[in-house]
């Protein structure tokens, strides 16, 4: 059976691509900003004296760690509506990838701050700053400098992750290809053109998040 | 009659645990053999390897693993090769195996110290015993922490299986699912059967890896 190439009922379905790609870079810019801030009330919760709160931490972390993302999604998508909580999929989405993105960033961040030395600490006290001055620029501002690099392949594994949630419909990059899938039958041609819009969503994301890196990050260490 | 969620449903889905343990084995196995491969080309001294191995390794890591699953099961059969989606699965776990941990092993090469090869060398010793006697056993211990890290992932990875509709654990969990409407506890049970597989190998790379510190 010779197969012939046809990309052009896949390429005409542009907009729809195009649609989806903004979507996927939506869904993943709100979870890895949302992870983020969760990650570290995560992490100080980690690093906190207090047995329980640290335990807490340890357990969602590592529960989140080792289960795999799929069923976290299935977890929150059909399990939730039998506490009472129904969620559409794109708040599905946002919360199993906020949750995910949060585990994560609790660990690699944490990994920056035990990186700080104690004197610089003691130091920024000596001058007087005030406690939070203290964590904002001593602790995480050099903090997630230090771990920034692993923090953006975390976030660029979250982006290529969120593909995942078109199994519950949410109406992302994947989900889009799906449906074109299932009108066009060309599943070659669009499983290919999907691989090359996430190969440029991943560089896109990649310069964007060095970007970021540079503009905030370019400051005097010694 | 709707069933719950009982002794015999979750035997059910403990049994299909055994899918997901053997398809990671097959495919940390055979992806790993391939990243050996990807790992020495991306070290290698001819251009063309290197970049070659590096193509590699960008494309797989960067696109989602989904994607690269649905391109191995459907481009398979347009090369002529008609396999069954168990095979069409592990070939493309593999590919994406391959891809990570010779990225993961081209660091632990590059990490052995250079003085180890330049003494190799100066004795006289070929480009296989090199690799095989010196680089290689010192560059394992460096990468196992990180190789075990992904075996968690590979794992974890093997659920995606169950949207090409092979019986595995989230598989079967979703039938479950569908049978009992108690898709809290299902899956609940599904993660909680993921969860005591992959942490004892999260907890031993953390473990490994702290020793290895240790030493500096």
């Amino acid at each position: 059976m010779q197969h012939t190439f046809d990309f052009a009922p896949v390429l005409d379905a542009w907009p729809a691509l195009l649609q989806g790609a903004l979507q996927t870079l939506k869904i993943s810019g709100i979870s890895m900003a949302l992870g983020l801030c969760l990650g570290i009330i995560f992490m100080l919760m980690r690093m906190s004296p207090v047995k329980a709160v640290s335990a807490v931490a340890l357990a969602y972390i590592e529960v989140i760690r080792n289960t795999p993302f799929l069923v976290q999604v299935f977890f929150i998508f059909f399990g939730m509506p039998s506490l009472g909580i129904t969620l559409t999929a794109e708040q599905a989405a946002i919360l199993a990838m906020t949750l995910n993105c949060a585990a994560y960033s609790a660990e690699i961040v944490r990994g920056g701050v035990e990186s700080i030395r104690k004197g610089q600490i003691e130091a920024g006290r000596a001058l007087g700053l005030h406690t939070f001055d203290v964590y904002r620029y001593i602790i995480f501002r050099p903090a997630i400098r230090a771990v920034y690099p692993a923090l953006c392949s975390q976030f660029i594994l979250m982006m290529l992750n969120s593909s995942l949630v078109a199994s519950v419909s949410a109406e992302e990059l994947t989900y889009v290809g799906q449906s074109i899938d299932a009108e066009t039958f060309r599943s070659f041609e669009v499983y290919f053109v999907l691989g090359v819009i996430y190969l440029a969503l991943s560089q896109f994301f990649s310069i964007v998040l060095q970007l970021i890196g540079k503009a905030y990050f370019s400051y005097p260490t010694k | 009659m709707i069933r719950s969620f009982g002794t015999s449903e979750f035997l059910f889905i403990l049994e299909a645990a055994k899918w997901t343990i053997l398809m990671s084995v097959l495919a940390f196995i055979v992806g790993g053999s391939g990243g050996l491969m990807v790992a020495l080309a991306r070290t290698s001294n001819s251009k063309v390897l290197r970049w070659a191995a590096t193509v590699y390794i960008q494309i797989f890591q960067g696109t989602p693993l989904l994607i690269q699953l649905f391109f191995v099961y459907f481009g398979l059969p347009l090369l002529g090769i008609k396999v069954d989606v168990w095979v069409a699965l592990i070939i493309g776990l593999s590919l994406h195996t391959s891809a990570f941990l010779g990225e993961i092993w081209r660091g632990s090469i590059q990490a052995v110290p250079s003085g180890q090869s330049e003494a190799a060398r100066a004795l006289g010793i070929g480009y296989v015993s090199l690799m095989k006697d010196v680089v290689l056993p010192q560059a394992f211990r460096i990468g196992l922490p990180a190789t075990i890290g992904f075996l968690v992932n590979l794992i974890k990875g093997t659920a995606l299986a169950a949207l090409l509709g092979v019986v595995e654990l989230t598989r079967s969990g979703q039938l479950m699912a569908n049978i009992t409407f108690e898709p809290l506890k299902v899956y609940g049970a599904v993660g909680f059967l993921y969860f005591i597989i992959c942490l004892p190998l999260t907890y031993a790379s953390g473990r490994i890896e702290r020793r290895l510190n240790a030493g500096h």
